[in-house]
């Protein structure tokens, strides 16, 4: 019967399976990333060679490309869950949403601070207004904003709202980025890579920049888990699964609050 | 490929930009993390102090309702 090896989906939207799953994922992410990036920063630095025009500046590329494409991917992700959140008032969503940000942020900053870096030697500037870097530097207000749209209401139920509703407005600018290079005259030169095409660049060079993009993919995977998992505490920390899932198993029998932390009562905080 | 670790540092003359970028990576990422972790365990201590809290209270009310 094929219904009995589909994957429980909905198992996962309850908290403590979650916290269960994040708990068993994350070291196999973040084990992941590391080997990607060890074996993408080798190939980067010591088997692609240096570019016929820009020289050894164009390896900023290996994260430079990877860092601006997980802040759209992480900005799609993030409205995805907002109309999740805001459709179905799943709580979880909000809670994925939010835990996506700062990371999305994070990657959309050093895209535009190592777009920079990129830029002085080969353009002669660290930053032009044109169409690429202004709606990049949007995205990483979008993302700002979003945050602090979620903290300023007292409540949280408010805010969180508010704050996907905004994820999913912005999220326009996302498809305004990526093509922003053909729609409007720009310094910022085209798209190199694309699923459908050979890619216009050496095969070691673009081995290099898929490791670092996966590298990266795992990193966010893992930061984004874990970050939910503890928000997802920091929100209910008095609930029984809470407990349970951090001090281990819970007792109701009575007189049995000897052994120490493992014995907790069944009761609602 | 390269000429000694000099050569390696100083990406034919774009050293700064290159390292600058990496540099800056690498501090984020790992501030990311740390701070993750440093937020994981405050909630992890507020979970466990909650709960015995509630363990000594409830301890109270029982000892209370035998008096």
């Amino acid at each position: 019967m094929a219904t009995d090896r589909s994957i429980p989906w909905f198992k996962f939207l309850s908290p403590p399976a979650f916290h269960q799953l994040v708990d068993r994922l994350v070291p196999w992410l973040w084990g992941g990333a590391a080997v990607l990036a060890v074996a993408g920063l080798y190939v980067g630095f010591f088997v692609a060679p240096p570019d016929y025009q820009q020289g050894n500046s164009y390896r900023i590329m290996f994260i430079h490309v990877p860092a601006a494409w997980m802040g759209m991917l992480i900005y799609l992700l993030m409205a995805m869950y907002a109309i999740i959140h805001l459709a179905w008032r799943v709580r979880l969503a909000d809670v994925m949403a939010r835990s996506l940000a700062p990371t999305g942020a994070l990657m959309t900053a050093l895209a535009l601070w190592t777009g920079s870096l990129w830029g002085a030697p080969t353009w002669g500037t660290y930053w032009v207004w044109d169409a690429r870097l202004t709606s990049s530097l949007i995205l990483l207000f979008l993302f700002l904003g979003y945050l602090a749209l979620h903290a300023a209401a007292s409540d949280r139920e408010k805010g969180g709202r508010a704050a996907s509703l905004l994820a999913i407005v912005g999220a326009v600018n996302v498809p305004i980025i990526y093509f922003s290079v053909k729609w409007w005259n720009t310094l910022h030169q085209g798209i190199s890579v694309t699923v459908a095409d050979a890619p216009s660049m050496a095969p070691s060079m673009f081995s290099a920049l898929l490791l670092m993009t996966f590298a990266f993919w795992l990193y966010a995977a893992a930061v984004g888990l874990r970050r939910a998992q503890v928000e997802a505490l920091e929100r209910s920390g008095d609930a029984e699964w809470a407990r349970r899932a951090i001090l281990g198993r819970v007792t109701n029998e009575p007189g049995g609050t000897k052994t120490g932390d493992t014995m907790i009562r069944g009761r609602r905080g | 490929m390269w000429d000694g670790i000099g050569d390696f540092l100083a990406m034919g003359g774009h050293g700064p930009w290159v390292w600058g970028s990496y540099g800056l990576m690498a501090v984020m990422i790992v501030a990311e993390m740390l701070l993750l972790e440093h937020r994981r365990r405050k909630v992890y201590k507020l979970v466990q102090w909650r709960a015995r809290t509630a363990r000594a209270s409830e301890r109270f009310e029982k000892r209370r309702a035998r008096v």
